[in-house]
């Protein structure tokens, strides 16, 4: 095997015994991307210089033997996440040419913990997608299938790590954008308790759902990615203060007596037949675990795609006026007078998904609108929150298909935005009622597209997650593959 | 047809906490275009806000001091609006759920008290501002203001006149002062304030279409332009036409206000609780340990002063309406003990001083030692009143104290009896004329022979001992 298809902790192995270098396995991602990268596009910048130079640094370190828990280890950053001194477009024409000054704090964290910086991945612009079609600087594809689509908003990064083109990446998750990609292109993905990683630096869509995660290559590697993410920021106001874990200490710990939640509402018509088929049999391998399921009921499923839709837009057509040519990003010359000079700023900046859902969550906050969309979604998201609570009494997490199906044509849904929504369907209602959640391979379909079961537990079990989710990788025996590219 | 004015005034403060309400900048006044910024208060990409627990304590001063009731919680909503000044397209404010609400204060009018409803307080970050280049069509941005923290205390509609509105806002001024939690300067938009105003025929319980009046940066202008919109809208009553709802800027140079916008081109502002700041809980312990940090307030102060110093109201109105001009009252009773006297100087010759050249008490050259050791002269007849009316001034031109001025310009007053007898012979031996008409019954006269033992002493005589003696004297 080369060094990039390995696994951080095989990577640390290799590391403290000798038999890697930082640079030795920061070329070997790289040569990966000279071979894969012009058909995939899982980046929209690579900082191989940078990458090189921190590799080199990184060999230093643990030449003196001060390895930390990332040091040497390549990661990809999702495009949304601002890098100091390097351009940070959020997918987006308006933000082309962003520079930030300064760094977002999982950034300051990861750099720390001694990773090395690949690249800024490709996205949907402003995370408003869910096939990485809408990103400025063209379609991310699937490593699996080139005609098919990723999945989004984190479509890159979750390509890069299926790809092997990093050995792990940060995604952002609003909606599922982080596990929806995830179970498409065959990797894990984690999105963390609203409040558990900072949001500081993350280009906001949704304040109020938006969580940073990351994407592995195993479920080992997603606690030691959490280790370096976790915890309490105070330049976030949300962001709490909980103790966190030493997360590695879930692996391999077996789920015995545990019970297992499987909402009847997560598994109705519409659902691909292969999607249901593997996720069933995932079941019964958590049974096999030791686990016992119990169907329980999350009576307000059936709302969240629609509060969701009106929750996300208000907060982002709020959070994307900053974006009128003032300040920084795009600005379009030649205006007649300020009002021309916004209008025109933000035709040309934004694309028709973004502009779409401005204009949405503006008639949601409109005076007279408010109370029938946003007043009335922020209530039924109560409810949806107190589902979860609910479920939690009866089960210890809760088991559903990350996806309704597997990963479609490029350009499938494009013209069909519901189409495109729905396939977010299995996934929003984490972000609704803040708890973590994480999608874990679960087999091919027919075809050879991954396929991804998703975990869910209550407010800060990451624990509880990561360790079903190694429970299960470890007795599921899901065929190793890689794609061939 | 008599018509009545009503009048609610929303009052935005600047607080003087040293950073911003959402991040470490500072809020000093007058630095270099965008050098007090960092990425939060320019609104860049990916950042957050975090609360300045000050701007809630110092917010929480003004709730108390105005009687308003703090609620349990509270939170921030934002304001979405688009302009240059403001970087994250929308002001980040207290909506549905501010700081404090139901308060009142009191206003003297026609002798009587009369209340003032302060419909509610709220938190709110400050805009920047725009300057815009004379000769290009071009405008530039300064963000250092951007992010200041300001308060908005909003009052209920209960002013039925500009005099009102202004006594209010004098009120107001006054507390947040005294509270030390804005520097009140009106020019420098510290301390700003919007008017609603509108009339009603006299004994009309409903309400008027109101306008809102914007741009009045001082109290005078207040009063200008409030007078000017009820004749505004007394004429278009009266000429059978409709006052409109709409916004309208005061001229200051026009002295007029014009329309602005009406009620169909106003802002949507989309208000929704902001996602990146959550509730902010006070409990009782909290409010108390801030109740106990408000020092003495004006009305309070005020009566103290009636009280212990035995002071008219209008002295005491006077005298409290400046917390540093109470604190130096104060000191100089503290070391001469003459009340009256003091408040008499202080009103009269002190404050003179001061406005002629528009200087504040801080800054006076007559320290309270100095004013009470003139006071203390005057009493012990050292010198006479008279004469300390020049003394005073000559110890706010040169700050010497004045036993200084006194030897130097040998202004002892002459109080030895024997030395004015021999003076007072002189000259009723020199004017016999005068004595004989003044024996004759002229008493007018007797005001001749003062002037000439002043004349005669160079003002220097006890007047008190002149008086006395020359009435026994001249009586023979």
């Amino acid at each position: 095997m080369e060094l990039n298809q390995l696994t951080i902790h095989e990577l640390q192995e290799k590391i403290k015994n000798g038999e890697a270098s930082a640079v030795k396995i920061t070329e070997s991602v790289f040569q990966r991307i000279e071979a894969v990268e012009a058909r995939v596009h899982s980046y929209i910048r690579l900082l191989k210089e940078e990458a090189l130079a921190a590799a080199a640094k990184a060999d230093e370190v643990i030449k003196k033997g001060e390895i930390k828990p990332l040091t040497g280890i390549p990661i990809a950053l999702k495009d949304i996440v601002c890098t100091k001194g390097i351009p940070t477009t959020c997918g987006s024409h308006i933000l082309h040419n962003f520079v930030p000054p300064y760094d977002a704090t999982v950034v300051e964290k990861l750099r720390d913990a001694g990773a090395v910086f690949v690249g800024k991945a490709n996205m949907d612009e402003f995370a408003m997608g869910s096939s990485t079609e809408t990103s400025y600087f063209g379609p991310t594809r699937n490593p699996w299938d080139l005609e098919r689509i990723p999945g989004g908003s984190s479509g890159g990064s979750a390509t890069a790590v299926a790809a092997d083109e990093c050995i792990a990446s940060i995604g952002s998750d609003t909606g599922g954008s982080i596990r929806q990609p995830a179970a498409l292109c065959g990797v894990v993905g984690l999105k963390p308790t609203y409040g558990r990683v900072s949001r500081f630096g993350l280009i906001a869509f949704a304040s109020s759902l938006d969580q940073i995660g990351p994407f592995t290559k195993d479920v080992e590697d997603c606690a030691i990615m959490m280790n370096v993410l976790a915890g309490y920021d105070p330049k976030e106001s949300t962001s709490v203060p909980a103790e966190v874990p030493n997360y590695r200490q879930f692996i391999g710990r077996d789920i015995k007596g545990w019970k297992i939640g499987i909402p009847k509402e997560y598994f109705v018509k519409g659902i691909d037949p292969e999607v249901s088929a593997a996720v069933k049999k995932a079941i019964t391998v958590i049974e096999k675990c030791g686990g016992k399921c119990v169907e329980i009921s999350l009576p307000h499923t059936q709302y969240c795609l629609a509060v969701y839709y009106i929750i996300a837009p208000a907060e982002a057509c709020s959070n994307l006026a900053r974006y009128d040519g003032v300040k920084y990003g795009l600005r379009v010359s030649d205006s007649r007078d300020l009002l021309d000079m916004y209008k025109r700023t933000r035709m040309q900046g934004f694309g028709a998904e973004v502009k779409r859902r401005i204009m949405i969550g503006t008639y949601a906050l409109s005076a007279g609108y408010y109370d029938a969309y946003y007043g009335k979604a922020s209530q039924v998201r109560a409810l949806i929150k107190r589902d979860f609570e609910a479920a939690w009494k009866k089960c210890d997490v809760i088991l559903t298909p990350t996806t309704p199906t597997p990963a479609f044509k490029i350009g499938e849904k494009t013209d069909d935005p519901l189409q495109m929504y729905l396939s977010d369907i299995f996934t929003i209602s984490t972000n609704l009622a803040g708890i973590p959640g994480i999608s874990v391979p679960c087999g091919f379909t027919s075809a050879g597209l991954p396929i991804g079961v998703q975990f869910l537990a209550g407010h800060f079990e990451e624990g509880k997650l990561l360790q079903i989710a190694s429970a299960y990788e470890k007795n599921a025996d899901i065929e190793k593959r890689r794609p061939k590219l | 047809m008599e018509f009545e004015t009503v009048i609610g005034l929303e009052v935005h403060a600047q607080l003087l906490t040293d950073t911003k309400i959402f991040c470490g900048c500072s809020t000093k006044f007058g630095g270099a275009p965008n050098s007090h910024t960092c990425p939060v208060c320019l609104g860049m990409p990916g950042v957050l806000p975090v609360l300045n627990k000050k701007v809630v304590e110092f917010a929480m001063k003004m709730s108390l001091a105005t009687n308003c009731e703090i609620n349990k919680s509270c939170s921030f909503a934002r304001k979405n609006y688009f302009y240059p000044d403001l970087p994250k397209g929308y002001q980040i404010s207290q909506y549905a759920y501010p700081l404090s609400e139901h308060g009142y204060v009191f206003l003297d009018v026609d002798g009587a008290q009369k209340k003032i409803g302060l419909t509610r307080i709220h938190m709110e970050e400050d805009a920047g501002k725009l300057m815009h280049d004379e000769h290009n069509p071009l405008s530039y941005v300064d963000l250092n203001r951007a992010g200041v923290p300001l308060i908005e205390i909003v009052s209920e509609p209960d002013m039925r006149s500009p005099a009102e509105a202004a006594d209010y806002l004098k009120r107001l001024h006054e507390i947040l002062v005294y509270l030390e939690i804005c520097d009140g300067n009106m020019e420098e938009g510290s301390f700003r304030c919007d008017a609603n105003v509108s009339i009603r025929p006299q004994g009309q319980k409903e309400f008027g279409t109101r306008a809102e009046l914007k741009n009045m940066n001082s109290f005078r202008n207040v009063q200008r332009a409030l007078e000017y919109e009820i004749k505004r809208q007394q004429y278009l009553v009266e000429s059978g036409e409709k006052v409109v709802q709409e916004t309208r800027l005061w001229d200051d140079a026009q002295g007029a206000s014009i329309s602005m916008r009406s009620k169909e081109e106003a802002h949507d502002y989309r208000y929704f609780p902001d996602p990146d700041l959550v509730p902010i809980l006070i409990d009782d312990a909290w409010v108390e340990k801030i109740r106990k940090e408000l020092p003495e307030l004006p009305l309070a102060k005020r009566e103290r002063f009636i009280k212990d110093y035995q002071l008219p109201a209008y002295d005491a109105g006077v005298l409290t309406a400046d917390k540093a001009l109470a604190n130096y009252y104060e000191e100089v009773v503290r070391l001469c003990a003459k009340p009256k006297a003091v408040s008499n100087w202080v009103m009269g010759d002190v404050l003179r001083f001061l406005n002629e050249e528009k200087r504040d008490i801080r800054n006076c050259s007559i320290s309270p030692a100095s004013l009470a050791e003139m006071i203390s002269l005057i009493e012990a007849g050292t010198i006479s009143g008279k004469m300390a009316k020049d003394i005073i001034e000559d110890m706010y031109k040169s700050g010497k104290p004045p036993k200084v001025i006194v030897e130097e310009k040998g202004m002892v007053q002459i109080t030895d009896e024997g030395e004015l007898i021999k003076i007072i012979t002189t000259i009723i031996e020199a004017n016999p004329n005068q004595l004989k008409d003044y024996r004759g019954g002229k008493e007018k006269l007797f005001g001749f022979f003062v002037g000439q033992v002043m004349k005669a002493t160079q003002g220097k005589a006890n007047p008190q001992l002149v008086n006395d003696m020359l009435k026994k004297m001249l009586a023979g």
